[in-house]
């Protein structure tokens, strides 16, 4: 780190830290972009990737470092100011407005000098100069969400920024939108424009970035050139230990002789809000012992499908859910839990779990119905069994290995993937016949991924069904013995994990059935 | 045919608060904010216009004060609500309850005092045209304010770049914060218009519809335009439809009591109610359109974390 370079590095940031409260999420963070590079930023989530960046836009303020731009000491003191420097974000979770339209959203961002009626079509000039079409005149709601970034991207460019951030990008596109992506990338990069590119998929960084710097726990812990080394030694700098790898030992007996557990015959809904999906004649058919996954981007249909299938959402004849044989189409919740099924929503807080309730309250609120006998008592009068709730939560966190501070904390309290953990593993402690889980290890580190994958194997093994609908194409492949494509409200037929390719998939979530060509877009 | 002209001023006299309040609340809503405190900001502008008026003769100043008042009273609401983050819902009806309170009080010494009118306009051989002179040309002040308050706000909202950041504000707080968006500062802005607009409503009150103070004068108005902005899917010039529907019931059902038809006179009041509901439940039946129009943060509290 020589002060008198010859070539001054674009962006210096030295000993950055950032507290909140007692939690060090940043513990004095060195890094030094050059001109015209593609820069890693690696970490598991929650290595402080997100509040490092955050400080270099301006949305955060750091409590001690200093920034150097272009070799002057700088004070980013609000996106404005970063963005008059030069440096543009692209965030990991959109910062789009729903109901304004694309040239909205991109004026919104832009200098104010630039009269409102030429937005649009300066954003579509830049938009095909890039590679990224674009109608200025949609609402950004009804986008997907591959479109949404090539708005945030577009904005973000029409800024001429000299660095541009961009926070996790492609874990929300399909393969085929991330090629698409890289190409621009490496069309920038070529224009001599700085990219801070933030990652946990380590293929793409080792293809991709120039250099690498590593964060664990707040921390720098290497820089390095990632096309030197392995997905392996990488992996092992962000997590610091070797990740257990999961084992999938082949389902047990022919497909031909396991009981059917879930079944969903012709499933249809219309959509339930202005930028809802509706859900279009979709069959599949679980049966015991194998793990079938949904793929698809996100906003095609996951949502609603999980709502109608665990009951949130009633069908409208009942035997269009079947549990274990039982026609369930218009049962409740509580009566498809009673049937035998379980089901793990997508989000963790608010849905999954009550944020500001302590675990057992939270196991009670999933398992009354089922498990009435056990964790209540005094008859009529119904009184919350503490003891046996404690207990069954002690069970739970020993097998699932939740980390947690105290005995019986409040949801909110555990980190994200030990709070997932928490509610894969009451669910799982049930021995349920069918589980349905979205997104299980969605921002969960690798650690508690790999944990959380090994138990839902494991409970396919013993003899149940087990959906799960990712986003995450590695994880589907990694666990499922079937996969299905879910793609604008229907769902593909399910493949057996043989005849899956990652391009095949990645063609099917772009709208193309499985073996035929590509359909055109919407 | 003069009596048809006749009509049409007693509705725009009894729709034109309702229609200044509303688009002043429509704007604070765009923006995320709920402020239900309408109607006690509204009454502080009336008792404000009827006092100032009285003691200096001019209803131009009673109205300016009005206007004023209703800002300040505002300002109250902005400041516990945006920046000690306190619950909009609970703090706009102690805005409510408390300017219900010390208007009574302020207006006490004011009861049965004669009022000073905001006189109409009068232009030479334009108002005498016949039939529709006297509603086009002859209004007071007020009246053509409030028009030109929605052409203002609809072009303001929808047509330049500092309509569209409060748009943006309303939609997601959290990303135009992102984005570099002074949001508690555009708030307050939103939330001094409203009450400025509620202010001005009052002042029409007391100043052009029934020149003389009564206590708790407002009678519900603040909590009608509050309905009209829902309804109305917060746009403008649906919110001058339903002020306008809203007051045409209103006289239509007192003439026709007056008439005696022989229906109960509970019913025959509660049909402005009704009427106005129905038809603007009709025009925004369109539900996607609606909820597109619907501010998202609307009455979330916004804590920048820092």
């Amino acid at each position: 780190m020589s002060l008198t370079s010859t070539d001054q590095p674009l962006l210096d940031a030295r000993r950055i830290t950032k507290t909140f409260g007692s939690l060090v999420a940043c513990d004095a963070i060195d890094l030094v972009i050059q001109p015209g590079e593609i820069h890693a930023l690696l970490g598991e989530n929650g290595a402080g990737k997100s509040t490092f960046v955050k400080m270099l836009f301006g949305s955060l303020q750091p409590v001690s470092g200093e920034i150097f731009w272009k070799g002057r000491p700088v004070s980013i003191s609000s996106p404005a100011v970063a963005r008059s420097l030069g440096i543009g974000m692209v965030f990991q979770h959109f910062s789009l407005f729903d109901s304004l339209t694309a040239a909205e959203n991109i004026a919104l961002s832009l200098d104010k000098s630039i009269p409102l009626s030429d937005i649009a079509s300066r954003a579509r000039d830049i938009g095909e100069a890039y590679g990224l079409p674009l109608d200025p005149d949609a609402l950004v709601g009804d986008l997907s969400v591959g479109e949404r970034q090539r708005i945030e991207i577009i904005r973000c460019l029409l800024q001429e920024p000299d660095l541009i951030i961009l926070d996790e990008p492609t874990s929300v596109l399909t393969p085929q939108e991330a090629d698409r992506l890289f190409v621009t990338l490496e069309r920038l990069r070529a224009e001599g424009k700085s990219i801070l590119y933030i990652s946990h998929r380590l293929e793409e960084v080792k293809r991709l970035c120039d250099r690498a710097t590593v964060l664990r726990h707040g921390k720098v812990v290497a820089h390095c050139d990632p096309r030197k080394e392995t997905a392996a030694s990488l992996a092992r700098m962000m997590v610091g230990t070797d990740i257990r790898i999961v084992h999938r030992n082949p389902p047990k007996g022919g497909d031909g002789e396991a009981r059917p557990l879930l079944e969903i015959a012709g499933l249809s809904q219309p959509p339930r809000g202005p930028f809802s999906t509706a859900l279009r004649d979709m069959q599949l058919v679980l049966h015991a012992g194998e793990i079938v996954g949904i793929a698809g981007v996100a906003g095609n249909g996951q949502g609603e499908f999980f709502e109608a299938v665990s009951g949130e959402v009633l069908q409208i004849a009942p035997d269009i859910v079947r549990i274990g044989g039982i026609a369930a189409g218009r049962a409740g919740i509580s009566r498809r839990r009673e049937l035998g099924a379980a089901f793990v929503p997508e989000e963790r807080l608010g849905h999954g779990a009550v944020p500001e309730l302590p675990l057992t309250d939270n196991l009670f609120l999933s398992r009354y119905a089922t498990d009435s006998g056990t964790f209540l008592r005094g008859g009529a009068l119904k009184v919350l069994a503490q003891n046996a709730l404690q207990s069954a939560v002690k069970r739970i966190a020993k097998t699932m290995d939740v980390r947690k501070s105290g005995e019986n904390p409040d949801a909110s309290a555990l980190s994200g993937g030990n709070l997932q953990k928490f509610i894969i593993g009451r669910e799982l402690d049930r021995k349920p016949a069918v589980l349905v889980v979205n997104q299980p290890t969605w921002g969960v580190d690798a650690g508690a991924s790999a944990h959380i994958r090994q138990a839902l194997i494991d409970l396919a093994r013993s003899g149940s069904a087990v959906l799960i609908i990712s986003q995450d194409l590695d994880e589907l492949l990694e666990i499922c013995d079937r996969i299905a494509v879910m793609n604008h409200g229907t769902l593909s037929e399910a493949l057996p994990i043989g005849e899956v390719t990652l391009e095949k998939i990645g063609l099917m979530m772009g709208g193309a059935d499985a073996g035929h060509e590509i359909a055109g877009g919407m | 045919m003069e009596m048809t002209q006749a009509i049409l001023l007693t509705v725009a006299t009894a729709a034109t608060p309702l229609l200044i309040a509303a688009i002043g609340e429509l704007v604070v809503e765009r923006s995320g904010v709920l402020n239900l405190g309408v109607e006690g900001m509204m009454i502080m502008g009336a008792v404000t216009a009827f006092a100032v008026a009285q003691l200096t003769g001019s209803a131009w100043l009673g109205m300016f004060a009005a206007i004023l008042a209703g800002a300040a009273f505002s300002a109250l609401f902005g400041f516990l609500t945006l920046t000690l983050v306190t619950n909009q819902v609970a703090s706009g009806l102690a805005l409510t309850i408390l300017g219900l309170g010390a208007s009574a009080m302020i207006g006490e010494s004011f009861v049965g005092l004669p009022g000073v009118r905001l006189e109409p306009i009068h232009i030479p051989y334009l108002t005498e045209l016949p039939l529709v002179g006297r509603f086009l040309f002859g209004q007071d002040p007020i009246f053509y304010l409030s028009i030109l308050l929605v052409a203002g706000v609809a072009w303001f909202l929808f047509r330049t770049r500092a309509g569209l950041t409060l748009r943006a504000i309303g939609d997601n707080h959290g990303s135009a914060h992102a984005l570099g968006v002074h949001v508690i500062r555009t708030r307050y802005l939103a939330v001094l218009f409203g009450g400025a607009c509620a202010g001005l409503a009052g002042a029409q009150l007391s100043l052009v519809y029934v020149p003389q103070w009564v206590e708790n004068m407002t009678a519900g108005r603040g909590w009608i335009a509050l309905a009209l902005v829902v309804f109305a899917s917060w746009r403008p010039w649906r919110v001058l439809i339903g002020a306008y529907l809203f007051g045409a019931v209103t006289i239509g059902q007192l003439h026709t009591q007056a008439l005696g038809f022989g229906l109960p006179s509970q019913f025959l009041s509660s049909l402005p109610y009704l009427a106005t509901i129905l038809v603007l439940v009709l025009i925004s039946r369109n539900r996607r359109l609606t909820m597109m129009n619907t501010p998202t943060s609307l009455g979330k509290p916004f804590v920048p974390d820092r």
